[in-house]
């Protein structure tokens, strides 16, 4: 049973062998003294520090750690010793912190040498001290006890040395941290400090809405319009979603086709993140730069938690997102209330017969005005502050995105070159909310696609409140359609993402020109009935033959030659060209093609396609669904706003979806 | 903290407390009988109900970890509590900087999901802590807290430009935050 000390309180030792465990949330500076009866340190052979890490009795690490165990013999002091008192102080002359106020209260712990904890002591309150007496293991008629002392020094270990009564404290301190610049100097650098933005919610917030709601009872309210995230995020951004069932070659990664996946026979179980080879931590975040006091700090791109500055900008992005949302749940809840509070007291002014006599009325209900004016204009200061400082982060985070979360107008596409990874995730487009129409989030989903897509070419009501021809709208869907295909295949490794299109009425020639002519599609659109049963016949053979070779754990069985390309099929003007049997193939594509790299995106107007009744549900149901025009039908995960979506396209005139597409092309032909 | 006791969460140094942490920890129930599985599990429940002028505005607790705002979250339900040394089995972040302007009071309390009186619960205590030093401002022992299966804890409301916390400690009985209404309704 651990005794868990506060400070001044003392506890019994019945071991003279002892290990004092230390952790702090920094690297620090643990030492060991001896003192006599009256807490005098006679010299400084008295003193086991970094750079004199044994004295009898006593053994100390020789660098600057976050976490520290030294070891303690009580039986090997000498009888003039009285108290053993343990040190810790905050490495000089480094870019560390300079005070304990600004770090995790430091843990202090004292155990046998079976690790069982005896007694222990977090040391609180400390604040502008850089040097601090933890513990102290002192005589007391002929037995040993601990107390908890806290005695915290602001001039740092100098001073504590001193008070403590030893001649040469300076020296000693010198010397103690020239010892720990040089272990600094040789040992891994240390993990930098959470930077200034730490009191942003994110990082707690991530997976607090995974599994912990996925779990739990639905939350009470209304419920959220439709969320585009419902199958792709349940684990919440930052979590990797799961990884459908690979077959060899499925994936580029040439180790995950060498380990196996697949519930393949025999084999040792491979317990490693297949994604993830690299045990290696990964390069630290960069930091923001220290804020001026009182200023918020300056935000950087990149600054979230993550393996690869790809992951960490995936979850800045959903950071930032799900601040957006809940920083304007905050501002629409106050306004509500706001509202409703002076709905409430009009009324009863209204109802109170006083208020008829002169002009109490009036002024009754010129209050309630007042009352509600001053509370939105204090829930506007609110937003506005948060707005301004997710805006200047979306300044620096923009420019600083990947290919695949960049919009077309971002020069990193001028820089294009045909990756040689899967990225994490797409950009398929921008979200905003009505209170912040300057803020656009990166709408990212993970890859590989864990749902088709549905471009919806039916008629509504776009955000300015004009309506779009149902011409200019089916051009505007499949122009849309092609630039997320151009998107897809440009963020692919060359040669491992297929496209596939059906285009029965060839009503899709001029939007779909880019993919045709610089030959990125696997066959020119399929047209007629004829095309469309060609086309399904074989990804729906394809989607077979994988599911029968993964279940029969005989994934290398395939016949050689097999494409183990992700597979898109682009079906423009649904059901044009369709019957029966190809409507099922099409339905069961939806289903079963996710899983094993066979993907849809449609490109319909649902009511074109009402013959087939409540059939055809599901499939819509399964699809994710977006707009050529801004829309807001999208959910956000947390609160359920709708969000206006726009998707990303090509700015009017700009070549780079041809100049991406002809380097997709000339690599896919080095690769065959 | 004594009952009713009512502190500034203004620092000395005229700062003021920033975020608080209500943590809630109890013993695990021992295992019994031949059959060891067939334990007899203690859950405690943990919640925060924000009002605005005496109106529930949002709540978190077990089905609703974080408020639709984001300023108060729940660290997630523990249905079997803990080894009972003390540590918190759950606990509720609120970040007090960040919570919604309408919002004036928000009071914890604890629930028996199983239906144990605190009576039964061995080493259940509850407290609340201030999270940028880890300070404890008011610890509760609810062990042997008579035949009550549930407790409204504390309230921090706005006082001029900060909080104050005043610590309540009053006896309930419910099995979520739900049943505590009529009793919390007074303390506002």
């Amino acid at each position: 049973m651990t005794a868990e000390l506060v400070r001044g309180q003392n506890h019994p030792l019945s071991q003279a062998r002892l290990e004092i465990r230390i952790s702090a949330g920094t690297p620090i500076v643990a030492a060991a003294a001896l003192s006599d009866e009256n807490g005098r340190i006679h010299g400084v052979e008295w003193v086991a520090h970094p750079g004199a890490p044994t004295q009898p009795g006593l053994e100390v690490s020789r660098q600057a750690a976050a976490d520290h165990r030294l070891a303690v013999d009580l039986d090997a002091v000498a009888e003039t010793v009285h108290r053993v008192g343990v040190l810790l102080a905050l490495p000089t002359g480094g870019t560390g912190p300079v005070r304990f106020g600004s770090v995790a209260a430091p843990f202090v712990a004292v155990t046998g040498l079976d690790g069982a904890e005896i007694a222990s002591y977090t040391i609180h309150g400390l604040d502008a001290e850089s040097a601090v007496v933890a513990l102290e293991l002192y005589r007391r008629q002929g037995a040993w006890k601990v107390r908890a002392v806290g005695q915290g020094y602001a001039g740092g270990l100098a001073e504590l040395l001193t008070d403590q009564g030893l001649p040469q404290a300076q020296q000693l301190a010198g010397s103690i941290n020239e010892a720990v610049a040089h272990g600094l100097a040789r040992s891994v650098q240390a993990p930098p400090p959470r930077t200034a933005d730490g009191d942003r919610s994110r990082q707690a917030a991530a997976p607090a809405l995974g599994p912990d709601q996925a779990g739990a009872a639905p939350q009470p309210g209304p419920v959220p319009p439709v969320s585009p995230y419902g199958g792709q995020t349940s684990g919440g951004p930052g979590q990797t979603s799961p990884q459908p069932p690979s077959y060899p070659g499925a994936t580029p990664d040439p180790s995950t086709v060498t380990q196996p996946s697949a519930p393949t026979a025999g084999g040792p179980i491979d317990y490693s993140h297949p994604r993830r080879q690299n045990a290696a931590p990964p390069p630290p975040p960069p930091t923001a730069p220290p804020a001026a006091p009182g200023q918020p700090a300056r935000p950087v791109a990149g600054d979230a938690t993550g393996w690869s500055m790809e992951e960490r900008l995936y979850n800045q992005v959903w950071g930032m997102f799900e601040d957006l949302a809940r920083t304007t749940a905050a501002y629409r809840s106050a306004v509500d209330f706001a509202e409703s509070r002076m709905d409430k007291e009009l009324e009863q002014v209204l109802s109170d017969p006083r208020s008829r006599i002169g002009g109490q009325g009036d002024a009754a209900r010129e209050a309630a005005r007042a009352r509600h004016a001053q509370l939105v204009d204090q829930a506007r200061e609110a937003l506005d502050r948060d707005l301004a400082q997710l805006q200047a982060e979306a300044d620096v985070v923009e420019p600083a995105l990947p290919p695949a979360y960049a919009r077309w107008d971002n020069p990193v596409w001028h820089a294009y070159r045909v990756p040689m990874e899967i990225p994490m995730a797409l950009r398929l487009g921008d979200l905003h909310l009505p209170e912040a129409e300057r803020i656009r989030i990166p709408m990212l989903v993970r890859l590989p696609l864990e749902r088709g897509l549905w471009i919806d070419s039916g008629r509504t009501a776009s955000s300015d409140g004009s309506f779009t021809d149902a011409h200019s709208l089916g051009r505007l869907a499949m122009e849309t359609a092609v630039a997320h295909a151009a998107r897809l295949l440009a963020v692919y490794p060359a040669g491992e993402f297929t496209v596939h299109v059906i285009d029965p009425a060839g009503s899709g020639a001029q939007p779909l020109a880019p993919l045709v002519q610089t030959g990125v599609l696997a066959a020119p659109p399929a047209l007629g009935a004829a095309g469309v049963t060609d086309v399904l016949t074989r990804l729906t053979q394809r989607v077979d033959l994988v599911q029968m070779a993964v279940r029969g754990g005989a994934a290398d069985a395939l016949p050689p030659g097999f494409d183990t390309a992700q597979q898109l099929l682009i079906v423009n003007d649904f059901p044009h060209g369709f019957d029966d049997r190809a409507v099922n193939q099409l339905r069961y594509l939806a289903d079963e093609g996710p899983a094993f790299g066979v993907h849809l995106m449609m490109v319909a107007d649902r009511e074109e396609s009402s013959a087939y009744g409540p059939l055809l549900d599901p499939l819509w149901r399964s699809l994710l669904r977006l707009t050529p025009v801004a829309d807001d039908h999208l959910a956000d995960p947390w609160v359920g706003h709708a969000w206006t979506y726009e998707p990303s396209l090509v700015p009017p005139g700009s070549q780079v979806l041809q100049q991406v597409l002809a380097q997709v092309a000339a690599a896919r032909t080095k690769y065959a | 903290m004594t009952k009713g006791q009512a502190i500034s969460l203004q620092k000395n140094d005229g700062g003021s407390l920033t975020a608080v942490r209500m943590g809630l920890g109890w013993q695990a129930a021992p295992r019994r009988g031949l059959f060891g599985s067939r334990t007899r599990e203690i859950d405690l429940d943990a919640s925060a109900v924000l009002f605005a002028d005496k109106q529930p505005v949002d709540v978190v607790f077990f089905r609703h970890l974080v408020s639709d705002d984001g300023s108060v979250r729940h660290t997630g339900d523990n249905l079997v509590g803990g080894v009972g040394q003390g540590g918190d089995d759950e606990a509720i972040l609120v970040d007090l900087a960040r919570v919604p302007v309408h919002i004036d009071q928000i009071v914890f309390t604890v629930n028996s999901f199983t239906g144990q009186t605190f009576q039964e619960v061995q080493n259940a205590f509850c407290r609340l802590v201030d999270e940028t030093n880890g300070q404890e401002l008011a610890r509760y022992t609810l062990a042997g807290g008579g035949q009550y299966t549930a407790q409204i804890m504390a309230k921090v409301h706005r006082s001029g430009s900060g909080w104050t916390m005043t610590a309540l400690g009053n006896p309930a009985n419910g099995r979520t935050f739900q049943d505590l209404m009529p009793a919390i309704l007074p303390v506002l």
